[in-house]
């Protein structure tokens, strides 16, 4: 790309650059943006074999939700069936029913959409919480610094199962978001640790040097130079926080200290227990919560591990042969991934 | 170096104390917590309002009526100097929570520190082969069985072994420590009862957790093959095994070794879980009893214990962690800025 076709003078001609490059329009920052953290890592993550199971089984669990959130299957009711009948039995309840007639294949589909929202929101509030406090103690150090990795420190020291535990049970959130931040409550704490020390390595670049020296305020600082290098690893870490989520709601469910909803796979795995699926040799009913778990977890895991080797730089350059992706390379270098380390 | 041990075990001081405090918070100001939903019950018990206060005092070591300070000050010092985590309310009334934790915890431990070992052995050993036959079928069959395992909630796992091997072909007994015909004791039937009865729990934890740490493991072993001084060690003509031993597995373990000691709180928490399923009564399933009736001072005595294994978990493997990497010399870095 030559942006001197009409100027001779060098000088003028730098100038000139110079002065294009800051009169960048929104809508090319928008496409530089989207080139750069959609559509590149979208391409070499669609030729992992990984990624695009990953993504076809989340695929999966969004068209799920939307079929039970535009009732297009029917919602699970007492007595819509004869109770305990096996899979493939009748016609109407391919997954069969449960003690009390409930179709299962419906209890399945309509917990969906209340445990993605609850993901979601846990992942995001735990992401985001992270990333500030990570990013703002590595960048500002000294006592910010000590202040916030103390209470890092604390927080990482708690232990969230029981911690949990005895949130719910007494405040007993019945929204599933709320739900899924109290989930995360202190997940942020070891991920802000581990972010913290990435921004360590990154703020000693030049350009971010250059960028204090230009008088550049922190958080643009942090927003503009710092978080954009950070992206590989939040995103790992946002599907890792996806999976803690789920472990833990299906888990709170299980042991019914959350509000008791109809339709949540920890509640039908409860039930299917402990009403004896096993000596009624119901196993569909027991089988089909511990599947819907299972498989949401397994795409999650396989994004993480294949966005892992897309955003490690000298995986990516094998993977993507001679493809445009190979130029950002360079400058990409410096970008550390974590191992799928927990 | 010295500054360094006696600034850390402050650090560590700090923490706990300032986790207690915490704790300390949840039961004052939780609402609809501890002190509050105790105060409900002893007034349904028809409890003369003039005793309510004293009773809160005797089973939560916090007096709601006293100015707050007091409070904090007889609950930090109850807990600190007297090591008393008041008194169970319901499910062993009166008894002093100590003692039911220190009677449930060995049992929990067990299950815990054999997992935690079993899993860190079997992620190395598959590890490591992963990454010597890299590419291979191999490691391409592990690293997917690695991945499908690791996305098995443990509880979940539970569930499927106790349903086939606990009731369909009942091969394992479905709960407690021990048979009930033996006797215990320091001998070997007792022993081997103990492990065959802790087989599930521990199967559970081990299988859903050796898989990340396994992949882990070959990731690092991995990039250490390709170091410099790994292909020098090679010129020098040492043998295989010293390289694998010396050169690669010391290496590679390092990160390992931090996670090994941080997985204890995570799975003495988990073992809430776990207990319940195996109802094996440890002080998870202590826990989940105290939970279901609103027990508070068994909940926050073992929301406090798990802590402090947590706490004094991290700070050990700060200390050691320069013994074993002597990179690491001091494990402070000035970052001022």
């Amino acid at each position: 790309m030559k942006h001197s076709d009409t100027d001779s003078e060098d000088g003028l001609e730098w100038t000139y650059d110079a002065s294009q490059e800051v009169g960048m329009t929104r809508r090319e920052k928008l496409r530089e943006y989207y080139q750069e953290y959609l559509y590149k890592p979208a391409l070499v993550a669609w030729s992992d074999w990984r990624t695009r199971i990953g993504y076809a089984i989340v695929g999966l669990y969004l068209a799920i939700a939307l079929i039970a959130q535009f009732n297009l299957y029917r919602p699970p009711e007492a007595n819509q069936e004869m109770p305990m009948l096996q899979a493939f039995q009748e016609g109407s309840a391919i997954l069969g029913s449960n003690t009390i007639g409930q179709d299962i294949l419906s209890l399945m589909i309509h917990a969906t959409p209340e445990m993605l929202i609850m993901i979601v929101s846990g992942a995001v509030f735990a992401i985001v919480i992270a990333v500030l406090v990570g990013t703002f103690a590595g960048f500002k150090g000294g006592r910010v610094d000590s202040a916030l990795m103390f209470a890092a420190d604390v927080g990482m020291s708690i232990p969230g199962l029981p911690l949990v535990l005895v949130l719910t049970s007494t405040l007993r959130p019945t929204n599933p978001a709320v739900i899924g931040i109290i989930i995360t409550i202190n997940y942020w704490a070891g991920l802000s640790r581990a972010i913290r020390a990435q921004t360590l390595s990154i703020r000693e670049n030049s350009y971010v040097e250059a960028s204090r020296v230009m008088g550049v305020s922190t958080p643009r600082i942090m927003f503009k130079d710092i978080i954009p290098n950070l992206m590989p690893y939040i995103t790992v870490n946002f599907v890792n926080a996806c999976r803690a989520v789920i472990f833990f709601s299906v888990g709170l469910y299980y042991l019914g200290f959350l509000p008791y909803t109809n339709a949540n796979w920890g509640v039908v795995l409860n039930n299917a227990y402990t009403q004896g699926a096993i000596l009624g040799g119901s196993y569909v009913w027991l089988m089909a919560p511990i599947v819907m778990i299972m498989l949401l977890s397994l795409g999650l895991i396989l994004i993480a591990q294949g966005m892992d080797r897309v955003f490690n730089p000298r995986v990516r350059t094998r993977l993507a042969g001679e493809s445009e992706s190979v130029e950002g390379d360079a400058e990409e270098d410096d970008v550390d991934t974590f191992g799928g380390a927990m | 170096m010295v500054n360094y041990y006696i600034k850390r075990t402050g650090q560590m001081v700090v923490t706990l104390y300032a986790v207690v405090t915490i704790a300390f918070a949840l039961v004052r100001f939780l609402p609809g917590g501890p002190a509050t939903a105790l105060r409900a019950q002893l007034m349904q018990e028809d409890v003369p309002s003039e005793v309510i206060a004293q009773r809160i005092e005797l089973y939560l070591s916090v007096n709601p009526d006293a100015p707050l300070l007091d409070q904090y000050i007889s609950y930090m010092s109850n807990i600190f100097l007297e090591g008393s985590l008041g008194k169970s309310v319901f499910i062993q009334r009166q008894t002093p929570v100590t003692e039911i934790l220190a009677e449930a915890l060995p049992w929990t431990l067990f299950i815990v520190i054999s997992s935690i070992i079993l899993f860190h052995i079997m992620a190395v050993v598959i590890g490591a082969l992963m990454a010597y036959w890299e590419g291979s079928l191999f490691d391409t069959v592990n690293s997917a069985i690695a991945i499908v395992f690791t996305s098995i909630p443990f509880y979940v796992l539970a569930i499927v072994l106790v349903w086939i091997l606990g009731y369909e072909m009942s091969l394992f007994p479905v709960g407690n420590r021990y048979g009930d015909a033996i006797e215990p004791g320091l001998s070997v039937t007792y022993i081997l009862d103990v492990i065959y009865h802790g087989a599930l729990p521990i199967a559970s934890m081990v299988i859903t957790q050796y898989g990340v740490r396994a992949l882990s493991f070959r990731g690092n072993s991995i990039q250490i093959l390709g170091e410099d001084f790994v292909r020098v060690a090679r010129l020098r003509g040492l043998s295989d095994s010293r390289i694998a031993l010396w050169y690669v597995g010391r290496n590679a373990i390092l990160p390992l070794y931090t996670g090994f000691l941080l997985s204890l709180g995570w799975l003495l928490g988990g073992t809430v879980i776990l207990e319940e399923i195996f109802n094996y009564p440890g002080i998870g399933l202590k826990f989940i009893e105290a939970l279901e009736v609103r027990d508070y001072p068994v909940i926050m005595g073992v929301f406090i214990m798990i802590t402090v294994a947590l706490v004094v978990g991290i700070y050990v493997a700060d200390l050691t962690y320069g013994k074993i990497d002597p990179r690491i010399e001091t494990g402070d870095q000035s970052e001022a800025f």
